[in-house]
């Protein structure tokens, strides 16, 4: 950027404490792994230093969680809706009260710009415990029948790239309908997940009604194969919730998956082009595009192919990539140097393949772990990168000649979890978003999520919806 | 005429219906999408020495403004005083852009500023309405440009723009740029009376075809004045403008921007849309009075260290 | 597919037709776990001296035909030689299925339930075949009420689990349910069971294929639907045996949902359920404890084979 360059304006990494080391929150109480557990190290991705250790459950330390859960679930399940929902009421208002804590913190944890964490992610936790904490006592009303019953003990496996979010989505309408939980956050973002077993304290939630139990992928399935849970809620990549559908066929546990996606953004020729410029950024590049909604496939219609791509590029240009807690940051750091691995790995098939790469000047910390907004041209839909799920930074961009075109490749894909549409035509959006195979669809927006509004996919991006009356089902019987 | 001298686009004047085709064909711009992205830009944090610089920035763009019944001489030789000098106390503090009265109280401000490198704007063609007709507004424009005016603040015909006689408008700004000789032109749209983000772009799209210098948002007598979502319509509409026709053109935002705050959500708007090339008094103003002041107040504190009070500064 | 299941289907295939096969008209056998299928033989009344009754083949269902299968197979259910459908017959049936799906949802919800209500007419026209066939009266005039009630669904279940939702800020925000897609079902033997498994999920717009149990009172319904304005390929229809069938329908990546209501045991439906996992299908287990279909069916059977589409939209001038 050229002469007018913002100061560094970094948020105060003090506002929240970290421990040196957390235990597992079971029963209430944060207690040390037994000894089938260990411990591991959580860092912040954009310096690669080390937040804390963290412990890993291991079969003894999720048979007591779930065993907690199961102590909890009478009492909890007998309260009168009234005095759950006041419970959630006091969880969503001390996010409230402490979300710049969280914001911080989940910034840290998951490299995440903190104008995200906290314009983003932090009100709509706190958003979704208050809406479902209205549900409590309304269950009756939810056409669900006339007297509604919980299913048990919820294990509930949450993904790493809306830590908190994620947790709210799980906890909050399993809580409201009298569930229980065992909570699994993910291996490189625990911390907000160990600061939320703190709020419940703060709220005199009763011990065993939330469990915390930390650990990678082994602990998640330890956890999701445990004979004592009613109910599997996952988030996550589609092979891995292969796999666990696969572990609870043959069970009576139920089963709902939030998985990948590889969603089309149609821009039709009569768009907004503006906006449309500034829902293609949002719809790959919000949160470093670790969304599994993520617009990954712009569509243009070819008649105004290099009006759109000159306005994305030049948009692209003042895109500002660093420090996660810069409040000006647009883009902070990949979560994990996996993960980084992956995207750099597809992004290089990508070039094989034979598309155009191009990337805005920009410079990128020495430490941490980094990737450039970037986007490739000349993509088809026989490329790796138009079919696969990069979970990074990383736009393909595709051509289409006529709506029925459009539909057809936006639908052409295993996934269904999201898309967009850009037109100003009022009837073309209702029927492209009629045909559109996919459990949200935005249509001259993106990346928009309401606690009201249901979400989930169509196909191999999963089932069941989270958010709304619909998001209700999945914890009832 | 730059309308008809551009290779890019078709000769428009003299077809209503090119006219038409030309401005509704424009892409329409969404309300929600475009206030969400001015809103997320007004959320920059801009602080220590960029705010420094920020501040004197603004402080230059600022067309110091008094349009009121009640202006004498005597408050428009104070006014243009202060424009020269807006804080005595502090000589590296810079003059603003420019003066900005009625005709009548040009010959006065001129006295003033002649020779100093301040600009002095007026506002004329029957300003605020523009109900008059077109040799009234010709009139009262040549007198401004006569008095000593460099730069004329007109406003369109919001009546025929909104019905549809947009050959008008085109007409009367043509005519209008011709009076001005060689005094630049800002071309006031009154968005707030236009209804409608896509009409913001028509318009200024209307007035850069027809040869305006600058589009203005607002004449600030109407309750919707300048916003940064209307703004930004009309910064990327001289940012597609330049693109298709090589001419720059300026835009200046009028009306209820009171605080450092706002303007330097402005600043980060254009440096966020069009870039550093609009990033000049040249190219953006802030049609203020207020402002002035507050910018004043905070670029004090940022030089002493604590907060500032209105009695230190001179209230012109 | 996993290769433990495709081999013992394999084995179980021939075995039962060869058992099929020693039935003898006279000593009539029932098949399978069916109660509903009768005991005795052909419908037609006896023959007048010197004429010989003309009897019906019982073929398969698929894209609006009746097709022998494939394989040239048949087995012997209470006398009839009927189709024993194959893994290519599943494989056809899954096409037919998928071809006129887009149609079918695509059409208005007004019209779906009018071809509902179309075949509730055209089964009570045919009542005293079914009655004929061994089903008892009670459960004809139960399942005819329950096309009627399924029919007027059509342009209902949208509003009633469907909506807007009140999202905080300018955007006009709708949820409403689509069809998951092709759906194939594992229809439990009764009458009723199999109506009550077809009809909601073809209500909405899915397409399906349905092994069943009882193959010639559902091959009757097949011609019910026939001659019922339901568009070829809505409802497919294969006989023969699930065990045999049903893992091709599981694994395949072209089907949406598994609808196991008539699976009764439960190694087959977990490791059907386990093979559906393979490109995600929506599982319908099958029941904890053996349903009533005569009850209120609930909405249960229809949103399990739906899917909620939200659609955001901004709100502005």
């Amino acid at each position: 950027m050229g002469m007018f360059e913002y100061a560094p304006a970094p948020e105060s990494r003090s506002v929240v404490d970290i421990a040196p080391s957390y235990g597992l929150f079971i029963d209430g109480e944060f207690v040390p792994p037994a000894s089938s557990g260990g411990v591991f190290k959580t860092v912040n991705p954009a310096t690669e230093e080390v937040l804390a250790e963290v412990s890993t459950a291991g079969p003894e330390d999720v048979d007591r969680a779930v065993a907690a859960a199961r102590r909890a679930f009478g009492p909890w399940s007998a309260l009168p809706g009234a005095e759950r929902a006041k419970y959630l009421f006091r969880i969503a208002r001390i996010i409230q009260e402490r979300s710049r804590e969280l914001a911080v913190l989940e910034s840290l944890d998951n490299g995440k710009p903190i104008r995200e964490s906290r314009d983003v992610d932090l009100p709509l936790v706190a958003a979704h415990f208050f809406y479902y904490a209205g549900w409590a006592d309304k269950l009756k009303y939810a056409g669900f029948g006339e007297d509604p019953r919980p299913l048990g003990v919820a294990a509930q496996v949450i993904p790493w790239n809306f830590p908190m979010l994620m947790l709210a989505w799980k906890i909050a309408p399993a809580l409201a309908t009298g569930n229980t939980v065992v909570l699994k956050p993910a291996e490189t973002t625990p911390l907000s997940a160990l600061f939320f077993a703190d709020v419940c304290r703060q709220a005199d939630l009763p011990p065993g009604v939330v469990n915390i139990v930390t650990g990678a992928g082994e602990t998640g399935r330890t956890l999701v194969e445990h004979p004592g849970v009613d109910k599997v809620a996952f988030t996550g990549s589609t092979e891995v919730g292969r796999q666990i559908a696969r572990s609870v066929a043959g069970t009576r546990k139920r089963l709902t998956l939030e998985l990948g996606g590889k969603a089309a953004n149609i821009v039709f020729d009569d768009a907004p082009i503006d906006q449309a410029v500034e829902g293609i950024v949002n719809g790959i590049f919000f949160n470093q595009g670790h969304v599994c909604c993520a617009g990954s496939r712009l569509l243009i219609q070819e008649s105004i192919y290099d009006e759109v791509l000159e306005s994305l590029k030049r948009r692209m240009a003042t895109l500002r990539v660093g420090d996660p807690l810069d409040k000006n940051t647009d883009i902070g750091a990949i979560n994990s140097a996996e993960q980084l691995e992956r995207i750099r790995t597809l992004s290089d098939i990508g070039a094989e393949e034979g598309a155009e790469r191009w990337s805005p000047p920009c410079t990128l910390p020495a430490q941490g772990f980094w990737f450039a907004p970037t986007i490739f041209t000349g993509v088809t839909q026989a490329h790796r990168i138009a079919r696969e799920e990069i979970f990074g930074p990383v736009l393909s961009v595709l051509t289409f000649r006529t709506p029925a075109e459009a539909v057809e490749k936006a639908n052409n894909t295993p996934y269904g979890l999201s898309a967009g549409i850009w037109t100003e035509k009022g009837s073309q959006i209702l029927a492209v978003a009629d045909k559109l195979r996919a459990g949200v669809v935005w249509a001259n927006t993106f990346n928009k999520f309401d606690p009201t509004s249901p979400f989930g996919g169509y196909k191999e991006s999963g089932y069941g919806r989270e958010g709304g009356r619909h998001g209700l089902e999945a914890y009832l019987a | 005429m730059t309308a008809t001298t551009t290779s890019r686009l078709p000769d428009l004047s003299g077809s209503a219906f090119n006219l038409r085709s030309f401005l509704h064909g424009l892409p329409g711009v969404d309300k929600v999408g475009v206030e969400a992205r001015a809103a997320a830009l007004g959320t920059r944090s801009v602080k220590t020495s960029a705010k420094a610089a920020a501040i004197d920035l603004a402080i230059r763009m600022v067309d110091l403004t008094t349009l009121e019944g009640a202006d004498t001489p005597g408050k428009v030789r104070a006014l243009s005083a202060k424009a020269l000098r807006p804080d005595p106390a502090d000589p590296s503090c810079p003059s603003v852009a420019a003066v900005c009265v009625y005709p009548a109280m040009v010959p006065v401000a001129a006295e003033v500023l002649r020779g100093t490198g301040v600009h002095l704007a007026s506002v004329a063609t029957a300003f605020p309405s523009g109900q008059a007709p077109l040799d009234v507004k010709l009139a009262d424009t040549r007198d401004a440009v006569a008095g000593g005016a460099d730069e004329i603040d007109m406003v369109i015909s919001r009546g025929a723009f909104l019905s549809g006689r947009y050959e008008h408008v085109f007409d009367e700004i043509v005519a209008v740029k011709e009076a001005c000789g060689t005094a630049h032109l800002k071309v006031i749209l009154e968005t707030g009376e236009l209804g409608t983000y896509d009409n913001v772009r028509r318009a200024s799209w209307l007035a850069m075809l027809a040869g305006a210098d600058f589009i203005k948002t607002s004449t600030g007598k109407v309750p919707q004045a300048a916003t940064l979502p209307v703004t930004l319509v009309m910064l990327e509409a001289v940012r597609d403008f330049r693109a298709r026709t090589g001419r720059q053109v300026g835009v200046k935002p009028a009306g209820g921007i009171r605080t450092t705050k706002d303007a330097i959500k402005y600043l980060v708007l254009i440096n966020e849309t069009v870039g550093d090339d609009w990033l000049d008094p040249d190219w953006f103003r802030f049609g203020a009075s207020s402002l002035l002041n507050d910018l004043l107040m905070q670029r004090t504190k940022l030089t002493s260290g604590h907060y500032a009070g209105p009695d230190y500064f001179t209230l012109d | 597919m996993p290769e433990s299941s495709s081999s013992r289907s394999r084995k179980t295939a021939p075995a039962a037709a060869g058992k099929a096969v020693a039935v003898r008209r006279s000593s009539p056998v029932k098949a399978g776990a069916s109660a509903s299928v009768p005991a005795v033989a052909p419908v037609a009344p006896p023959a007048p001296a010197g004429r010989l009754a003309v009897r019906k083949t019982y073929k398969l269902f698929i894209g609006g035909a009746f097709p022998r299968s494939e394989s040239g197979r048949t087995y012997l259910v209470d006398g009839d030689n009927v189709a024993l459908a194959s893994r290519k017959d599943a494989r056809d049936a899954v096409l037919a299925a998928r071809k006129a799906q887009p149609k079918w949802a695509g059409a208005t919800a007004y019209n779906r339930g009018q071809v509902l209500y179309r075949v509730a007419e055209m089964l009570e026209a045919r009542h005293a075949e079914f009655v004929a066939r061994g089903v008892p009266a009670a459960e004809v005039e139960a399942a005819v009420d329950r096309w009627v009630w399924y029919a007027g669904w059509a342009d209902k279940i949208a509003q009633v689990h469907g909506g807007a939702n009140p999202v905080a800020g300018p955007f006009f925000n709708i949820s409403a349910p689509e069809p998951t897609g092709v759906v194939a079902v594992v229809a439990p033997p009764s009458f009723l069971g199999l109506v009550s498994v077809i009809a909601p999920a073809i209500v909405t717009g899915n397409t399906v294929v349905v092994l069943v149990a009882a193959p010639q009172a559902a091959i009757t319904l097949a011609e019910v639907l026939a001659t019922s304005d339901v568009p070829g390929g809505v409802v497919n229809i294969l006989t023969g045996h699930a065990a045999e069938t049903a893992p091709w329908l599981a694994s395949h990546d072209d089907v949406n949902a598994l609808d196991l209501t008539g699976v009764t045991d439960p190694a087959l439906a977990a490791e059907l359920e386990r093979s559906a996992a393979g490109s995600l299908k929506r599982v319908v287990r099958p029941p904890a404890e053996e349903l009533d279909f005569a009850s209120d069916p609930g909405l249960g059977a229809m949103t399990a084979l739906l899917e909620t589409k939200t659609v955001w939209h901004p709100k502005g001038f």
